[in-house]
């Protein structure tokens, strides 16, 4: 199998914004990859590996990023987990829009003919949640969005994708080509099920630490510089973002001494019980 | 400009209450659009709903059934509301930001060559709108720049539409070619529960790490069926078991904004922030007095669950009793 990986850098979300004017002030950011789409690297790597032979790879996993030159950081990490190719598309963050993206991703999908785009069901910075959903439309290909499981059924034709919806866990089943985001539970021990590692196969929770040899080797893999231009990406901006403020504050609270307190003031002053 | 398009969830016949606030949101946005606000409703028992759905003030219902729509799938479900759009002169097409909305919306938007605001928490003017962005660290204004506007509504900051207007007609359209990519419905497990949707609920009772073990959050269940509210939970309590995930609140999970908003032994961490900050009364309730959840809080109390439960429990009943 082989996966086309989206992955964004964020300003780190631990981090307090700080803000210049109507905008967000990223200078002195420290930039981290997003967690979703981190997910979704650990997912691929699960997905393209035989884990009860010493991890042997059994398919291919490129990993893409639109960013600055500094996003090499991230993609070399995804590299040293286990990826295989990098692709960095130069891009400035402002001028992009989930529109863009989709746009570049078809562009890259059109190249790279991967039997599955694997992204996280959103950037936690602009949290928009739409590339994924615009690339399956555009592509006419099916959807999984808010993956927890994956299992590869009917002999790897197409996968069994479990997603928290409403009202409760729904299987969908998506034949490949498809395109599949991912929730937060998709790094579970047992999570994902290829159908060449052992069924039985529990993962470590989480994304995986890169191994010394990993980082060796990911010195040794080519990531790809090119530019929306060079991809022939035409798309113009469907959404602008016009300016950015800072919520209004809570009004700061108080610490009560004892549960009486508590319920009084519940009771008596925000009248809620 | 044109019309205003809300799709609106159902189930068992009934129009869902996670849809209201966006037939709020329609009724502004058809105000600024110039045009009226009209309903869709697709699958099982959508004429049932739409019946329904009909005397929230709306100026047409439509209704889309047949076989194979019975379940729902953003494949051939899109396609439907991108073709009632355009065949109704929508402008602005919108569903609220649940699973469902997130999850179909963006198809539309691809179909109608639209632009997309997600979890839209105001409207500025009829393109522009406010949106929560860095797990609600930040307030975006954003204008979306084609003829066409696709919406996603965030439940918590709209108030659920009324029933009562005169009915609207309720027209059935034809399902058209259905065409599902290769997509197909397997199973849905669901978990009933007697207490409100945490969604609903007024009030909302929610344990985290700190509670360890599954068995307990049985006082807090208490405390929750005590106030007639809905159980909540962390991710971390979610992901040790403790509780099934659909309690999750969080960037990933529920975003609720209940009247009282009860934290225990929840540290805080801002994904989870993200989805109750707009609660109207938090209290949280932690024995580590750093824990980032009191900044949030308007009553806290630095205290075990072990040691404040049991006389919160009492205390509560005392005032109920009194009522």
């Amino acid at each position: 199998m082989k996966i086309l990986n989206m992955l964004k850098r964020i300003p780190d979300p631990e981090q307090k914004l700080k803000f210049k004017g109507t905008a967000v002030d990223l200078t002195g950011a420290n930039w981290v990859p997003n967690q979703f789409d981190e997910y979704a690297v650990e997912t691929s790597l699960r997905l393209t590996e035989n884990a009860s032979s010493g991890n042997a790879r059994t398919g291919e996993v490129v990993v893409a990023s639109i960013g600055p030159k500094e996003v090499q950081q991230q993609l070399r990490a995804a590299l040293a987990m286990g990826a295989d190719r990098g692709i960095l598309i130069d891009g400035n963050d402002d001028t992009l829009d989930a529109e863009i993206v989709a746009r570049t991703v078809i562009k890259l999908v059109d190249k790279e003919k991967p039997d599955l785009v694997l992204m996280g069901k959103l950037a936690a910075d602009s949290e928009d949640n739409q590339v994924g959903q615009l690339v399956a439309a555009y592509l006419g290909w099916p959807q999984a969005t808010f993956a927890a499981t994956i299992e590869v059924v009917e002999g790897g034709k197409a996968l069994h994708v479990s997603r928290e919806v409403d009202s409760g866990v729904e299987t969908k089943r998506v034949a490949l080509p498809a395109v599949v985001t991912v929730d937060l539970r998709v790094i579970a021990p047992s999570a994902v099920k290829n159908g060449v590692t052992a069924a039985t196969h529990a993962y470590a929770e989480g994304p995986r630490y890169a191994s010394l040899k990993g980082i060796m080797a990911a010195k040794k893999k080519t990531i790809e510089e090119t530019t929306l231009d060079k991809l022939g990406v035409t798309a113009k901006q469907r959404v602008k973002t016009v300016s950015v403020e800072a919520p209004p504050a809570r009004k700061a609270g108080v610490k009560v001494g004892s549960v009486d307190e508590l319920v009084n003031k519940l009771h008596n002053e925000a009248k809620v019980l | 400009m044109g019309n205003v398009l809300i799709v609106v969830e159902h189930q068992d016949g009934h129009v869902r209450t996670a849809s209201l606030p966006a037939i709020t949101f329609g009724k502004k946005a058809a105000e600024l659009h110039g045009g009226s606000l009209e309903l869709l409703l697709i699958g099982k028992g959508a004429a049932a709903a739409g019946a329904e759905a009909a005397t929230l003030g709306a100026s047409a219902v439509f209704t889309v059934e047949d076989a194979a729509l019975e379940h729902y799938l953003a494949e051939t479900y899109a396609p439907i509301v991108a073709r009632v759009a355009k065949e109704k002169s929508a402008s602005l097409v919108a569903a609220t930001a649940t699973n469902f909305g997130k999850d179909l919306l963006p198809r539309v938007a691809a179909l109608l060559d639209a632009g997309m605001a997600s979890d839209v928490a105001a409207i500025l003017g009829p393109k522009s709108f406010k949106r929560p962005q860095q797990a609600g660290n930040v307030v975006a204004a954003v204008e979306v720049l084609t003829d066409t506007v696709v919406a996603s509504v965030r439940q918590t900051e709209f108030a659920p539409a009324n029933s009562g207007g005169a009915a609207a007609p309720v027209s059935a359209i034809a399902a058209g070619a259905i065409d599902a990519r290769g997509a197909a419905f397997v199973s849905l497990s669901t978990s009933k529960s007697e207490r409100p949707d945490l969604t609903d609920a007024k009030v909302v009772v929610s344990g985290g790490r700190g509670m360890r073990e599954g068995a307990n959050f049985k006082p807090l269940e208490e405390i929750a069926d005590l106030l007639g509210g809905a159980m909540g939970a962390s991710r971390a309590a979610c992901d040790a078991g403790m509780v099934p995930n659909d309690l999750q609140v969080g960037q990933t999970g529920k975003v609720v904004a209940p009247d009282l908003y009860i934290a225990v032994a929840i540290s805080g961490a801002i994904q989870h922030l993200a989805g109750m900050k707009g609660s109207k009364v938090i209290v949280a309730i932690n024995k580590d007095p750093e824990a980032p959840i009191f900044q949030v809080a308007d009553y806290g109390l630095v205290s075990t669950w072990e040691k404040t439960l049991p006389d919160l429990k009492a205390a509560i009943q005392k005032v109920i009793a009194a009522r």
